[in-house]
């Protein structure tokens, strides 16, 4: 006999908690900030449930530090927070990309600089990528429902444990606060990834060695292993003030232990695209409304279709390129001025025509404007 | 108080030679006889080493911690306490130190120490004070005198110094002692008894940095080694005879000793007893 299923309603920001809990996140440590705060909310009551741990900081700065404290201490370990809370946690996200700390951050966008406003945007979309200095590469994935909220906050925990990186869930104030359907499936039978646990001995064990994956083991504190952790640029015991070498080896090897895996990081929806001679290239929450126009613009008999991708960092340079060489038209739709934009140009190998659609007012991108732009080229 | 053991003996049991060093400090500087004086506390209290983890901020004095045969984690600058934090909250069987600056600790990471405090975390809190930010080449920092000069302070400073042993008993520490690097078997002992309290341990170390604040303000605790350590001979008063001394008396003293023993509910313990009751209510 086939099991029931569990269908429930679901707000955007429980989803990520129920994605949290059931990935194994077993600590959070937040701030409130709206949009973010049902995500705060509803982990204090989620966590201690599951013998995990919540508590409220003094900060975000405090927030990430403390995130970082217990996924040094091998408890699986996230946080959230909207731009301006993200914009203090920037300094320690760097710390947990040298240091190899795994955690996930999920990011609530508000529209506008500043203390901005609480309604929905995606302005965030390239600070998420450049905000902390130095050079460095993560992972950012963009849910477009409810349902996504569950499944990519179990994927980023996944690969923030597999790659010992920060992984960022680049959520939005409208996805944050609507209500959708999702199919839980048991906890217990969700795909967990642990990170790594040292191969070599304790007296071989060198803190940032890393086998061809390019991820060193990462012992618990309280084991065999002297775990040294260091906030600096580092050689493969910790030391600090390595040579230009291995400077450069080490900072390599951050880079491509992400890089190695293009061909199977990115991930794109790719909708209605296989006759299209059009393609709106849109991501989160504004690929819905392009959704809606889709079904219109193909009623009309335009041959248009979307590709969306759900891993914006790093971003699907390969699928995009093709993308270019299949269409004669790409529109891109953001809820901001303009920012993958420039990445879709940078990877219009096959000269398509590039036209945007944006949107900052802090309301969901209008259906009727990406149709308008979809008839104009059709 | 225990048997002072030979240096030769806590080097080999609880130092990692090939680590000492590499995080360079000016000579007489007083950084390693807080690490020495921290070794002897840890072998005394004969915690396994694999249980330790020791933070680190950015700072100078004391940055030699992470030769110690503990774990270690060097973070950013200030935020050594909100790690600890999260660590301890998460993993309470581990017993945890930072040891920081006196601009790691209460400047730039003031908000820390604070919150910390005030929950009562089972951490212990080390700072090295100095009365500069000497890692930068000396810039006047939170506790630096009223008057004194800095790098950044050319004509003196203007800014009243912050008393951290004051902050942390107001904020809530529920162990809160002052100690000296001239005074260093005194120094043990209280470091141990910081590691042994169960609740939020400070202990603000007066700590000689002949090099920057010395060199800048011989007037004021000499521009030696030998001089700033006498300086804190002279001018320090224990906490029992204090009590006895008016304030005027005071002025321009260091008042040493335990300002702070007490049991309060810590963190990790009430938040265990969330857990247990939110299990019930599922």
């Amino acid at each position: 006999m086939d099991k029931q299923k569990n269908v429930q309603l679901m707000q955007g920001n429980e989803a990520v908690v129920e994605g949290a809990i059931a990935a194994g996140v077993r600590f959070f440590a937040g701030y409130p900030i709206t949009p973010s705060t049902e995500i705060l909310e509803r982990i204090s009551v989620r966590l201690p449930q599951v013998g995990g741990k919540f508590i409220q900081m003094e900060d975000e700065i405090a927030s990430i530090s403390a995130v970082l404290g217990a996924s040094m201490g091998g408890v699986k370990a996230m946080t959230a927070t909207s731009g301006p809370g993200f914009a203090l946690m920037v300094e320690t996200i760097g710390y947990a990309i040298v240091a190899e700390i795994p955690c996930v951050v999920v990011e609530v966008q508000r529209v506008g600089p500043g203390a901005g406003m609480v309604f929905t945007s995606q302005q965030d979309t390239m600070s998420i990528r450049w905000a902390t200095p130095g050079g460095f590469e993560t992972i950012t994935l963009a849910p477009a429902s409810v349902k996504e909220c569950f499944e990519l906050t179990i994927r980023a925990v996944n690969l923030s444990e597999r790659f010992r990186v920060p992984v960022f869930l680049l959520s939005d104030a409208h996805l944050a606060h609507i209500r959708e359907k999702v199919e839980v499936p048991n906890y217990n039978e969700v795909l967990r990834v642990d990170r790594t646990r040292p191969t070599v001995p304790p007296y071989k064990f060198l803190p940032y060695e890393a086998d061809e994956t390019g991820v060193p083991g990462m012992p618990d504190f309280g084991s065999e292993y002297r775990c040294k952790i260091v906030a600096v640029l580092h050689d493969k015991t910790g030391k600090y003030g390595p040579s230009p070498e291995e400077r450069t080896f080490i900072l390599k090897r951050l880079h491509n232990k992400i890089l190695a895996h293009l061909d199977e990081l990115p991930m794109v929806e790719e909708y209605m695209l296989e006759d299209a001679d059009i393609a709106v290239f849109s991501y989160g929450i504004c690929a819905r409304a392009v959704k809606a126009a889709l079904k219109t613009a193909r009623a009309e008999g335009i041959k248009v279709g979307l590709m969306r991708p759900i891993t914006l960092w790093p971003f699907p340079k390969e699928a995009v390129s093709k993308l270019t060489s299949r269409v004669s038209d790409i529109i891109v739709a953001e809820m901001n001025s303009g920012q993958l934009l420039g990445e879709v140009e940078r990877a219009n190998e096959g000269n398509a025509n590039i036209r945007f659609v944006g949107q900052e007012d802090g309301i969901v991108m209008d259906p009727q404007r990406i149709l308008s732009a979809i008839r104009e080229v059709g | 108080m225990a048997k002072i053991a030979p240096l030769a003996e806590i080097v080999e049991k609880q130092i990692d030679m090939l680590t000492y060093g590499q995080w360079g400090i000016c000579a007489g500087c007083g950084g390693g006889i807080v690490v020495q004086a921290l070794a002897r506390a840890v072998d005394t209290i004969g915690i396994p080493n694999k249980d330790i983890v020791i933070l680190n901020g950015i700072h100078c004095s004391g940055s030699q911690a992470a030769s110690l045969k503990c774990n270690f984690i060097g973070g950013l600058h200030g935020r050594s306490i909100a790690y600890a934090t999260g660590l301890k909250f998460a993993r309470p069987d581990l017993t945890v130190i930072t040891v920081q600056g006196d601009g790691d600790a209460v400047g730039i990471g003031g908000n820390h120490f604070i919150h910390a405090a005030r929950r009562n975390s089972d951490i212990t809190v080390v700072v090295n004070n100095n009365f500069i930010y000497g890692r930068t080449g000396g810039q006047y920092g939170p506790t630096t005198p009223k008057g004194a000069f800095a790098t950044s302070a050319p004509y003196g400073t203007v800014d009243r110094p912050i008393d951290i042993c004051k902050l942390a008993e107001s904020a809530g520490a529920t162990f809160v002692a002052r100690g000296t690097t001239y005074h260093v078997i005194e120094l043990v002992d209280i470091l141990e008894k910081a590691i042994r309290h169960h609740g939020f341990s400070v202990l603000d170390i007066i700590t000689q940095c002949p090099t920057a604040f010395g060199r800048y303000n011989p007037s004021l605790m000499g521009n030696s080694t030998t001089e700033m350590l006498k300086w804190m001979r002279d001018h320090s008063v224990r906490i029992d005879k204090a009590k006895g001394i008016g304030t005027q008396e005071l002025e321009g003293k260091l008042v040493i000793g335990v300002f702070v023993d007490k049991e309060a509910p810590v963190y990790e313990d009430e938040y265990e007893k969330i857990i247990q009751a939110a299990k019930k209510v599922k």
